[in-house]
C-alpha cells in the first residue's frame, strides 16, 4: 500500500531536478522496449545522440526543429501560467503559417526590410486571433477552452487543407495541394550557408526573453500570475481578470502563429497540409517539461528536439521505427506528472502485514 | 451516571503523540485519555494542533512517535493500526467534520447507510437500519426525518444526521470538530444536551473548540494545547474563562474595550438591495452605516451574508436597488471602482480571496494598487518601491514572515490577515467591510483585528462588521442587525441587546414571538 502524505514548500532547485530526473527516467524507460525490438540500448542512444550532436549539421538540424518546440512551449507555458487551457497550438501554428504564406507569396511586393516583419506580424496576429475566439466564449459564456481550442486544430486544418486544394492552391504544383512558394525577399534569412537554420530560432529565443520579462517584470506578468494562481483573489483585488485572461489568449495565439511562419517562412518555403507533425501538441509537453518557465522552454524544446532528430537519425541507421521518439517524449510528460506528485506528497510504503494485522 | 465503576480503564488513550512537518512541531508528546461517558473538551488556538491531533487518531496522518490504545469493551487496551481511517472505524471512533461530508442529493437514511452495506445487499438493509435508528433517535433525542434529501436539511440536522451516521456504525468514541461553528446559540444549546445525554448512555465524547463560554458550560474536562503541547489537563469544575484564556495563550490577555464615540453623518447606504438565487439571496436589504460607527451583522452562516459581502465589495451586481458612499452611486462599480471610491473590503475567505498563496508577501500587499504609479512605470514593475513599502508595512502591521519575499500561502492564518489588513487599511479607506474577520484566528490575532477596527472607527470611517461570533459583535459595534434567509432587520443599538434576543433573531423569530 502507498500512502501520500502533503509536504511543504518547493525550492527551485528542486523543480529544475525534477525535471531533469523526470528526462532520464523517460529515457531509462524507454529502453525497455528497445530491448525487447531486439537492440542494444547503449548502441541506439549512442546513435541518437550522434544523430542529434555529432556533427554541425546534426546539430544545426537539432536547432532548426527545436526552434517551433520553443514557439508552441512558450504558447503553452503562458497560457498555462494564467490557467488558461490553451490546446489549440496546433491550429494556430497552421493560422500563422497560412497568414504568412498569404502576405509573402507576393499580395504585396516590398523591400525585405519591410516584407519580413509584415509576413512575420501577419503569422503572430493571425494565431492570436484563432485564440481571441475561444478566449471570449470562455470569459462570456464560461465554454470551456480545452474543448474549444482542441477541436479548433481540426477546423483549421481541414480550413488549410480546402485553401490548399482551391484558392491558393500552386498553379506550378504539379497538382499537389500545397500553396505557392514564398517570395525570396519574405522569406526569413538563413543562419548559415547551406544549413537549414533561420532567424526563426532568433525570434523564438527573443520569444522566450521576452515572455521572462512580461511574467517577471511587468504589471501585465503581474496580472497573470495572480489571476493563474487565484482568481478569485485577483478577481477580490480589483485585477481585471476578463482582460487579462483575453491577452493571454493574444499572446499564446501569436506565440503558437510564429511558429507556423518559421516553418512556412524559414523553412519549408511553401505551405502544405502536413507542415507540422505535431509541433503544437509537442509544445504541451514541453512546457510542462520546462515547469512552465519561459527560460526552461528553450532547454526543453532542446531535449525534446534531439529526441526527435536522434531517433529519425537512429531509425536509418537501425530500421527501428522513430515512433520510438514520440514514446520518449510521452514518456517524459508521464514522468513529469508523476513527480509532480513526488513534488507536493511525501510517499510512505506501507507494508502490507501490518494492515492486514490491526484490519480485523 | 454509570461511569464510576469504568472509570479506570479509559476507552481511549492517546500515549506520547508527536508530529513533525519538517522543522514545525505540529504535536509534541502529547498524551490524553478519555473514559466511558465522558465529554472532553479540546481547546486551543489556532495552530495550537488539535486537527493534527484528531487526523492522527482518526488515521488520517500516521504519528512519528507514540500510539493510539483503544479499550475493547472488556477493558484492555490495544494499539490501533496508524494511518488507517477504516481501523478507527471498525474500532469503534466515528468523526464529525466541521465541513460535513454528506451527498446532498441522497436522503438522510442512505447517506447513513452509505459505506457500511455493500450495493447488492442495500436495499435489504434498509428496514433493519431504519429501526436501528428509529431506536438510537428516541433514546437521544437526535430527530432527524430520515427520508428528506439532505439538500433540504438545516444544518443542525446536517450535523445531527452525522452524529447518527457515527452512531449507526456503533461509535463508542465520537470527536467533532468545532460543532458549533455553524449553529445559533440555540442549537448549540440543543446539541451539548443531546451530547450530555449521549454520555451519560457511556460514548466517550471530545469536542473541538475555542469557544471558552461552551467549553465550560458543556464538558466534563478541558485538555489544552499550545504550540502542540498539551499545556493543561483539568476537570471543567473550578476553571473560569480567563484562566482557560491565558493558558491557551500563554500570556496574560488585555480585552479591547470600544470608547463611546458620536457617529457623525450617514456614509454609505445600501437602499432595497435585491440580489442572487437559490440559498445565497438578499431581499429587501436597506443598511446605513455612518462615519465613526461600526455597524455589525450577524446571522447563522449561509443567510446571505456571503452575498452581501458581494455585493458591497463590486464582486456581484445587485439585481436592484441603489448603492452609495458619500452620495454618489456605486450600483454598477466594478470592484475597482469600489476601491477607488475608497471603500476597503476583508473578505470572509481569506485563503481563498484575500491572497494569492503562490505570490510573495510583497506582491499580496501590492495586489490592490499594483497599477497605481508609485508600483509601476510605464507597464513596468517598480520592485525597489514595491520592497520598500512592503518592508514597511511588514514593520508597521507586524506580520509575521521571513523576509517580504516568502510565498503568502507559507504564514499563518492571522498573518494573511495582517496582509490584507495592511494593503486595505493603509490607504486610509472611508469603509471598511469586513467579513468574519476573526474567524479561524487566534486570541492575539484577534484582538490585533479588533484594535485595527477600532481604530478605524476612532478616526471617523465606517465599518461593517460581518460575524457569526456574537461575543465579537457585542463587544465591537455601536449598532447590530441580524440577517435571516436573505432579510436584513433594522439595527439596534448595541446596549440594548443581548445574545438571547440576538439569538432568537438569527433563527428567524421576531421580536413579537420573543415576547
Amino acid at each position: 500500500m502507498i500512502r501520500l502524505e502533503p509536504r511543504g514548500p518547493v525550492a527551485v532547485s528542486r523543480l529544475i531536478g525534477v525535471s531533469f530526473a523526470a528526462a532520464i527516467a523517460a529515457v531509462v524507460l524507454a529502453a525497455i522496449p528497445m530491448l525487447f525490438a531486439g537492440l542494444s540500448v547503449f548502441e541506439a542512444y549512442g546513435l541518437m545522440a550522434k544523430g542529434a550532436f555529432g556533427s554541425l549539421f546534426a546539430f544545426t538540424e537539432m536547432l532548426t526543429r527545436a526552434t517551433p518546440l520553443i514557439l508552441t512551449g512558450l504558447a503553452a507555458a503562458v497560457a498555462f501560467r494564467a490557467k488558461l487551457w490553451n490546446i489549440g497550438a496546433e491550429g494556430q501554428l497552421y493560422a500563422g503559417a497560412l497568414a504568412a504564406v498569404a502576405v509573402g507569396t507576393g499580395m504585396i511586393s516590398a523591400h525585405p526590410i519591410v516584407l519580413v516583419p509584415a509576413v512575420v506580424l501577419a503569422g503572430a496576429l493571425a494565431g492570436g486571433l484563432v485564440m481571441l475566439g475561444p478566449t471570449l466564449l470562455k470569459t462570456r459564456l464560461g465554454v470551456d477552452e480545452v474543448v474549444t481550442t482542441l477541436l479548433l486544430n481540426f477546423v483549421i486544418l481541414l480550413f488549410v487543407q480546402m485553401m490548399l486544394e482551391g484558392p491558393m492552391k500552386d498553379p506550378m504544383g504539379m497538382g499537389w495541394p500545397q500553396s505557392e512558394p514564398i517570395l525570396d525577399e519574405a522569406a526569413l534569412p538563413k543562419l548559415m550557408a547551406r544549413m537549414r537554420i533561420h532567424w526563426g530560432l532568433i525570434i523564438a529565443l527573443v520569444c522566450a526573453l521576452g515572455v521572462y520579462f512580461l511574467l517577471k517584470r511587468t504589471v501585465w506578468g503581474f496580472e497573470i500570475r495572480a489571476v493563474g494562481e487565484n482568481a478569485n483573489a485577483a478577481r477580490h483585488a480589483g485585477i481585471p481578470v476578463t482582460a487579462t485572461f483575453v491577452r493571454v489568449g493574444l499572446i499564446s495565439g501569436a506565440l503558437a502563429g510564429l511558429a507556423g511562419v518559421g516553418e512556412v517562412a524559414g523553412l519549408k518555403g511553401y505551405l502544405t497540409a502536413d507542415l507540422s507533425p505535431g509541433f503544437g501538441y509537442s509544445g504541451i509537453v514541453v512546457a510542462m517539461l520546462a515547469g512552465l518557465s519561459p527560460i526552461g522552454v528553450v532547454f526543453a524544446a532542446l531535449f525534446i528536439a534531439s529526441i526527435f532528430v536522434g531517433a529519425d537519425s537512429m531509425s536509418r541507421a537501425t530500421g527501428v521505427s522513430n515512433y520510438l521518439a514520440d514514446l520518449i517524449v510521452a514518456m517524459a510528460l508521464l514522468c513529469v506528472l508523476v513527480s509532480g506528485l513526488f513534488l507536493r506528497f511525501k510517499v510512505h510504503l506501507v507494508g502490507r502485514n501490518a494492515r492486514k494485522e490491526a484490519g480485523r | 451516571m454509570e461511569t464510576d465503576g469504568s472509570q479506570a480503564v479509559p476507552i481511549l488513550k492517546l500515549d506520547g503523540i508527536t508530529k513533525r512537518f519538517g522543522a514545525l512541531t505540529a504535536n509534541g508528546d502529547v498524551s490524553l485519555e478519555l473514559h466511558r461517558g465522558e465529554i472532553l473538551a479540546l481547546l486551543g488556538e489556532n495552530g495550537a494542533g488539535k486537527t493534527t491531533l484528531m487526523n492522527i487518531l482518526f488515521g488520517h496522518y500516521v504519528a512519528d512517535e507514540g500510539k493510539v490504545l483503544v479499550g475493547s469493551n472488556d477493558g484492555d487496551l490495544s494499539a490501533l493500526e496508524p494511518g488507517s481511517p477504516n481501523a478507527a472505524l471498525v474500532a469503534g471512533i466515528g468523526m464529525v467534520h466541521q465541513h460535513f461530508t454528506l451527498a446532498e442529493n441522497l436522503s438522510a437514511l442512505d447517506n447513513i447507510l452509505l459505506g457500511t452495506e455493500t450495493l447488492s445487499a442495500l436495499k435489504s438493509a434498509r428496514l433493519p437500519a431504519r429501526h436501528k435508528l428509529e431506536n438510537l433517535m428516541s433514546r437521544s433525542g437526535l430527530t432527524v426525518s430520515l427520508d428528506t434529501r439532505v439538500s433540504q436539511l438545516s444544518v443542525g440536522e446536517k450535523q445531527r444526521v452525522e452524529i447518527l451516521k457515527a452512531l449507526y456504525r456503533d461509535a463508542r468514541v465520537l470527536v467533532l470538530d468545532e460543532p458549533t461553528a455553524v449553529l445559533t446559540p440555540q442549537e448549540s444549546d440543543t446539541l451539548f444536551a443531546t451530547l450530555k445525554k449521549l454520555a451519560e448512555d457511556g460514548l466517550g465524547i471530545i469536542f473541538i473548540s475555542h469557544k471558552l463560554a461552551e467549553v465550560l458550560a458543556s464538558s466534563h474536562r478541558i485538555a489544552i494545547l499550545r504550540a502542540g503541547r498539551k499545556v493543561a489537563d483539568l476537570p471543567s469544575d473550578g476553571c473560569d474563562q480567563r484562566q482557560l484564556a491565558e493558558l491557551m495563550v500563554g500570556h496574560e490577555i488585555t480585552e479591547t474595550v470600544r470608547e463611546p464615540n458620536q457617529p457623525g453623518a450617514p456614509l454609505f447606504v445600501l437602499n432595497g438591495i435585491f440580489a442572487g438565487q437559490g440559498r445565497d439571496v438578499l431581499h429587501d436589504v436597506n443598511l446605513e452605516l455612518k462615519s465613526g460607527e461600526i455597524l455589525g451583522i450577524a446571522g447563522v452562516s449561509g443567510n446571505g451574508q456571503t452575498m452581501l459581502a458581494r455585493v458591497i465589495s463590486g464582486l456581484e451586481t445587485a439585481a436592484r436597488g441603489s448603492i452609495q458612499l458619500e452620495g454618489v452611486d456605486l450600483g454598477k462599480a466594478s470592484v475597482r471602482q469600489m476601491i477607488d471610491s475608497g471603500l476597503a473590503r476583508i473578505p470572509e475567505d481569506r485563503h481563498r480571496d484575500g491572497v494569492v498563496g503562490a505570490m510573495t508577501v510583497s506582491e499580496n500587499l501590492a495586489i490592490e494598487s499594483i497599477r497605481e504609479p508609485e508600483n509601476q512605470r510605464f507597464g513596468l514593475l517598480r520592485f525597489t518601491e514595491l520592497r520598500e513599502r512592503a518592508r514597511n508595512l511588514i514593520k508597521s502591521y507586524d506580520i509575521r514572515c521571513q523576509s517580504e519575499n516568502s510565498p503568502a500561502r507559507l504564514l499563518s492564518g492571522g498573518n494573511i490577515q495582517k496582509i490584507v489588513l495592511a494593503r486595505t487599511l493603509e490607504t486610509e479607506p472611508k469603509v471598511v467591510l469586513a467579513a468574519q474577520p476573526s474567524r479561524g484566528l487566534d486570541v492575539g490575532a484577534t484582538s490585533d483585528v479588533h484594535k485595527r477596527l477600532l481604530a478605524v472607527r476612532a478616526r471617523g470611517a465606517g465599518v461593517i462588521l460581518i460575524s457569526e461570533d456574537l461575543d465579537e459583535l457585542l463587544r465591537l459595534s455601536d449598532r447590530i442587525a441580524v440577517i435571516h434567509r436573505g432579510v436584513l432587520s433594522a439595527a439596534e443599538q448595541t446596549e440594548k441587546l443581548d445574545r438571547g434576543t440576538l439569538g432568537l433573531s438569527m433563527a428567524g423569530h421576531s421580536e413579537e414571538d420573543a415576547a
